[in-house]
């Protein structure tokens, strides 16, 4: 479930990443690539708890599953609040930069 | 257990790989690029330096996303010596070999994905690019 949630995540990601490309002032590419890195990641995960439990991998307990799909959804939140601290420390529209100094 | 370390080493390195060479690198060579219609524009190509970049983007958010997770399971906590299995012996085995399994699997997915990204970048390059005549 932490899996597929990151997956969808990483897919509307790159959706939005493309029909904004090429600029990047949003820099929602570095967030495709942290969504499909940790897709990777739990992909392996996946594979070898599945050469453990064999066809019982995919009948997890309900309260496993809602569990998972917490989980996957926080992750979710922490990327994107990463994303926010990237986003405003580069300050590729120079937004933080012209509220501080408040240039006219 | 500790999965997520192989993958953070491979960032740390990645990053330090991309300091060096990005100092070294020259700047990126002036391509004409046929789109569709074949009209022409002006570009410039990705640098290897921005290429290195992906793989290292993907590498410090997937390795802090599951560390988040460990930290969700217990198995990372705040205080020394921050792994719940590295108290225990026989858990520090247990942790070790899901190191060389899983973490070491999961690093050279990522790694092979990013060369595949990269491999099919240049294939684009190629096909897109007309050198600018002087």
């Amino acid at each position: 479930m932490t899996l597929l949630t990151t997956v969808f995540a990483a897919i509307i990601c790159t959706i939005i990443w493309y029909k904004t490309a090429p600029k990047s002032e949003m820099k929602v590419g570095t967030l495709c690539l942290m969504y499909w890195g940790a897709s990777l990641m739990w992909l392996v995960d996946a594979i070898f708890e599945y050469a453990e439990l064999q066809a019982e991998y995919f009948t997890p307990a309900p309260a496993d599953m809602l569990n998972d799909f917490f989980l996957g959804l926080s992750v979710v939140a922490l990327g994107l609040i990463i994303w926010l601290g990237i986003l405003l420390i580069k300050d590729p529209k120079g937004v933080v930069k012209r509220t501080l100094f408040k240039t006219e | 257990m500790a999965c997520f370390l192989v993958s953070a080493t491979e960032a740390v390195l990645v990053t330090v790989v991309k300091k060096a060479i990005e100092s070294k690198e020259k700047a990126p060579e002036e391509i004409q690029v046929k789109f569709e219609g074949n009209t022409l524009e002006k570009g410039t190509k990705i640098r290897f330096t921005e290429k290195l970049k992906w793989l290292g983007n993907m590498l410090w958010g997937g390795s802090a996303l599951l560390a988040f997770e460990h930290v969700w399971h217990g198995e990372v906590v705040p205080w020394f010596p921050f792994l719940t299995a590295a108290s225990d012996p026989a858990d520090a085995a247990e942790m070790l070999h899901e190191m060389s399994t899983v973490g070491v699997s999961m690093a050279v997915l990522v790694t092979g994905v990013w060369g595949i990204m990269v491999w099919v970048s240049s294939v684009m390059e190629k096909n897109a690019q007309k050198p600018m005549k002087a």
